[in-house]
């Protein structure tokens, strides 16, 4: 028995564990742990940014388990199978953008959501965040790698002509995160450093004319980063007040439900953008550091998911999937600790709200897909 | 497989994963400067966020100390506090922000009346350095139509507010406004004057009068409070609390009821009455008419009823009883007397025969007696009591400037010799030096003569007129005349009992025979009694015996130049009616100064008014709505 076990060590291991019931299910066990950590903590938070408001845990709760119910069936699909479908995705994305700029509602002056009868209301750029890293890396799986001059300026138009769309919405945040996530795919297909420099010194020189395409409060959020005390009771109000609430958190916080920047309505959207102030005055730098660990435990799982991949547009995907959420993470925490300007992105599985809780646990489960189709060994 | 198996297999794969490990490079760098950044917020900035923090959540709030109520001497409140309402905004809860403000103004003025000067004023305080979500005053005392109409149109209506706050309320309003003053908003020139931690919650302040003479005791101690605001500025808890020490509460000596007797007996008219308790000093009635109310004052008078107020040609704003500059007439008569027998320039039993004119000269002026024909041999008794001007023409002459002006200031006349009522003015004693510094004149035999029958330079007000009664009731004795008997229950014998400065108040008068007062008292009870008094008809059928002396002012109303109604100057040149008296005669307990403008003499207009004080104030009998002035045929010097 020994001996068998000596020179099979692999039979030995089919025999222990044979087909999971992970396996079977094509999930990541280590994912999905981290993801309900981060969402138990985050629910913690929550409860204490609503206001002590049981309803909003509970519903809360339902869209997490619509997103990780969307996770389980994404999981179950052979992205390689539904390839060809990317252009088709893409294409009606784009139409659902312009749809939006025509007939979209919203409020404050941002048309963002979309009513089709007979549908929920939603956001098509919402769905962007998946088709355009899934569209760029289809297009770049299919081109020889590192790519050449033209496919990689084809692929900065179909990630730019999303972006630009949706900026007019006006979403910056989500037009950033959609950006980054292109870029990423173009970054992983090998494009050259020296290319690589030129675009981000091009992307520097575009900056003004960034700027010059700017709304009004656009412009004024920018101003207000540079310098929150220049209008302390109006647009710097939001940065000063979650900067006070981070910083009296101190080393170990105020403790649960006693903060009292939020708990006393100095700190403004407590449950979605600025929840992390929440967490860093009631469970200190402690608390923020255990959050940060926890995505960066996800952030690790993605890179080592990408690693294993082999297929170009598998890796493509992952990596690219993997930094957005990065992105997610640093630009909401940066936001609302005075880092970055204030963009609209909410801090991922933690902020309130179903859309994009659906959004990341689906691109998580395009990861967990990526990784139960990855070469055997044989 | 592992990643150095991958690294064989193609030159695509290992650049991949090279870019796999610049990723992590990269968020571990990226990581490492947000949690940088959380510690140099945490930790090391802790105290001043934590500072910060707390400076949001708790906050200092100033608590007015409620304002000391006053009292009459019989415990009667005479000024109190009510609660009154104050619209207010709080910018940020407005429909539309800050920027809304214009419409919800707008919107405002349907509701309640709003005028230019409180939009005005609203924009200067909303511009002050000011906590987001602190309420910005609007309008202040709401009427009770203005509050209903506002709570009915709340719902439109986000972030406007009514705040309730005490202020002061003069249940007795326009009688007692002479004698009270009153408060009223501070305005910016107070503001620069008053303590301003202290007032840091106070809105009103004395303007007039004891209020405002007595503001430092009325006004009181403000306290504090540190309460946990959320950040719309609802207070959540009261974290610890300093209270207000309130202001002291004042009784004064004033009776309501003779107060009030005293303003329903000038009504109608134009004059003053000053009431005295000659056994303390203390004012028991100051009243002086036409009056206004003092209400309007404290909740902010319209623009339109102040000029109407202050352009009436009756002066209702000005204070007659303090600040009233009468000639004295007649009433200086008994002191004029004293004068001659005590400086012994004439002897007691002097006399004259009165032919009805007095002359300096042969063949000079002639100073006419108001009685044609004379009034025959005339010893000082009997010149008291028919009020003979020729007597005084005669003594004054033999006395010259100097004696009398001396014992008229024992009496207190051109002097302050009331304690507590900022606005008393010291009218004119003529001295030699006052007409040579205020007429660059010397001092004529002629100006004697005018000074001996109260008439010419020297002027008084019935304050000083009421003084001078007093004195002479108690034969010489002097007390401070003020209006505080005490104050938080304390009794306040001189106003430096409680820190303030005494008025300098001449020596009692001690005269070198003190039986010459009981000689002035028979005669001025003659004059009340006696068959010839010319108050008899005032002191008769009265079941005690009181002391007086008429006086008539030949003296052209106090403005004369606004307005050139031929009637109105016509009547405004009649004589003006005084009185000084006492009662009872014996034992007095009340000495008045009645003056009453451009109604004759002091016998008809004045005495009749008197007596019925002495009546309220001795039998407790309330005054008939009007006396009868019409019977002017008894005149007097």
């Amino acid at each position: 028995m020994a001996d068998f076990q000596r020179w099979a060590p692999e039979a030995r291991k089919h025999l222990k564990r044979g087909p999971g019931l992970w396996t079977k299910l094509k999930l990541d066990p280590w994912l999905l742990i981290l993801l309900l950590a981060i969402m138990s903590f985050g629910l913690v938070v929550l409860y204490s940014g609503a206001g002590s408001s049981e309803a909003a845990v509970q519903k809360q709760l339902v869209r997490y388990g619509l997103a990780l119910l969307a996770m389980v069936l994404v999981t179950q699909i052979n992205l390689r199978h539904v390839q060809r479908w990317i252009p088709l995705l893409y294409l009606a994305g784009l139409l659902l953008l312009v749809a939006v700029l025509l007939f979209g509602v919203g409020a404050k002056g941002a048309q963002r959501w979309l009513q089709i009868p007979g549908l929920p209301r939603f956001q098509p750029a919402e769905i962007m965040k998946l088709v355009v890293p899934l569209t760029v890396s289809w297009y770049l799986a299919s081109r020889p790698r590192p790519p050449k001059l033209m496919p990689v300026i084809v692929a900065i138009v179909l990630v730019s002509v999303p972006v630009l769309l949706i900026a007019k919405q006006p979403d910056l945040g989500t037009s950033v995160l959609i950006g980054a996530s292109g870029m990423f795919v173009i970054f992983f297909a090998g494009l050259l450093w020296r290319y690589l420099i030129a675009v981000m010194f091009l992307g520097a020189a575009g900056l003004p004319l960034l700027w010059m395409g700017m709304r009004g409060y656009q412009k004024q959020r920018v101003l207000t980063f540079l310098d929150p005390e220049s209008d302390p009771l109006g647009a710097g109000w939001n940065i000063i007040q979650s900067k006070i609430a981070i910083g009296s958190g101190g080393l170990n916080g105020k403790g649960w439900l006693q903060g009292t920047q939020s708990h006393l309505d100095f700190l403004p959207e407590t449950k979605t953008d600025f929840i992390v102030a929440v967490l860093a005055e009631e469970f200190g730098l402690i608390g923020v550091c255990l959050l940060l660990t926890l995505y960066f435990l996800v952030l690790l799982r993605g890179l080592i998911i990408a690693g294993y991949a082999t297929h170009p547009f598998d890796r493509m995907l992952a990596a690219s999937l993997t930094l957005t959420f990065f992105v997610y993470v640093v630009v909401n925490i940066g936001m609302v600790s005075g880092l970055l300007p204030v963009v609209g992105v909410p801090l991922p599985l933690v902020s309130y709200g179903g859309t994009s809780a659906v959004t990341l646990m689906v691109s998580l489960g395009l990861l967990m897909s990526i990784h139960a189709r990855r070469p055997q060994p044989t | 497989m592992t990643w150095s198996n991958m690294n064989t297999q193609s030159q695509e794969a290992s650049q991949f994963k090279a870019r796999l490990w610049w990723s992590l490079f990269f968020i571990v760098l990226v990581f490492a400067g947000l949690i940088f950044r959380l510690v140099y917020l945490q930790v090391w900035q802790y105290q001043h966020y934590v500072t910060e923090s707390d400076d949001n959540r708790q906050q200092l709030q100033a608590i007015a100390p409620t304002r000391g109520l006053i009292y009459d001497t019989n415990g009667a409140l005479i000024a109190g506090n009510r609660a009154s309402h104050s619209l207010t905004l709080v910018p940020e809860q407005l429909v539309g922000g800050r920027r809304g403000i214009d419409k919800v103004l707008a919107e405002l003025a349907q509701v309640v009346t709003i005028d230019q000067d409180d939009i005005k004023r609203f924009k200067r305080r909303l511009n002050q350095p000011r906590r987001p979500y602190s309420p910005v005053a609007l309008r202040f005392q709401l009427n009770e139509i203005e509050i209903a109409q506002i709570t009915v149109n709340q719902h439109r209506l986000a972030g406007v507010r009514i705040v309730p706050e005490l202020v002061r309320y003069y249940p007795l309003d326009k009688g007692f406004v002479h004698a009270l003053g009153y408060v009223g908003r501070i305005n910016d020139r107070e503001l620069e004057k008053l303590d301003r931690t202290n007032y840091s919650a106070t809105h009103h302040v004395g303007k007039l009068g004891v209020e405002r003479f007595y503001e430092t005791e009325l006004h009181g101690t403000v306290g504090h409070q540190t309460v946990e605001t959320n950040a719309r500025g609802r207070v959540l808890e009261v974290l610890d609390r300093l209270e207000p020490v309130p202001g002291k509460d004042i009784t004064l000596f004033l009776d309501a009821q003779l107060q009030q007797t005293a303003a329903k007996l000038l009504e109608g008219k134009r004059g003053a009455i000053v009431a005295i308790d000659p056994r303390t000093g203390g004012v028991l009635a100051m009243a002086s008419a036409p009056s206004y109310g003092a209400n309007q004052f404290v909740t902010g008078i319209s623009n339109a009823n102040y000029q109407a107020l202050r352009k009436s040609d009756d002066l209702p704003l000005f204070n007659r009883a303090l600040r009233g500059r009468y000639p004295p007439a007649s009433t200086v008569k008994p002191v004029i007397a004293l004068a001659g027998i005590d400086s012994g320039i004439i002897s007691r039993k002097y006399s004259i025969w009165d032919p009805g004119y007095y002359q300096l000269t042969e063949g000079g002026r002639f100073y006419r007696d108001w009685k044609e024909g004379g009034h025959g041999r005339v010893d000082m008794h009997k010149s008291i009591v028919e009020s003979v001007d020729t007597f005084y023409y005669a003594i004054s002459h033999l006395m010259g400037n100097s004696p009398m002006t001396k014992y008229l200031a024992q009496f207190g006349l051109g002097q302050v010799t009331i304690a507590d009522q900022p606005e008393a003015t010291k009218a004119v004693l003529p001295t030699k030096a006052w007409k040579r510094i205020h007429r660059n004149a010397s001092w004529f035999k002629g100006d004697s003569l005018n000074l001996g029958i109260g008439q010419g330079f020297l002027s008084a007000t019935p304050t000083q007129l009421a003084t001078m009664a007093m004195v002479l009731a108690n034969k010489g004795q002097w007390h401070q005349i003020r209006m505080i008997k005490a104050i938080n229950g304390q009794a306040v014998t001189r106003v430096s009992d409680i820190g303030r400065t005494d008025p300098k108040q001449p020596e009692n008068v001690e005269l070198r025979r003190v039986s010459d007062w009981n000689k002035i008292h028979d005669a001025l009870i003659d004059v009340m009694h006696g068959t010839h008094g010319t108050g008899r008809r005032s002191g008769a059928d009265s079941s005690y015996k009181m002391a007086g002396k008429t006086g008539t002012a030949q003296v052209l109303g106090i403005k004369q130049d606004t307005t050139y109604d031929a009637e109105k100057i016509a009547e405004r040149f009649r004589d003006h009616g005084l009185y000084i008296g006492w009662a009872p005669a014996q034992d007095p307990v009340i000495v008045v100064a009645v003056v009453v403008e451009n109604l004759g003499g002091g016998s008809s207009s004045a005495a009749p008014l008197a007596r019925e004080l002495f009546d309220t104030h001795i039998l407790g009998v309330q005054a008939e709505a009007s006396v009868d002035v019409t019977d002017g045929a008894e005149n007097d010097g």
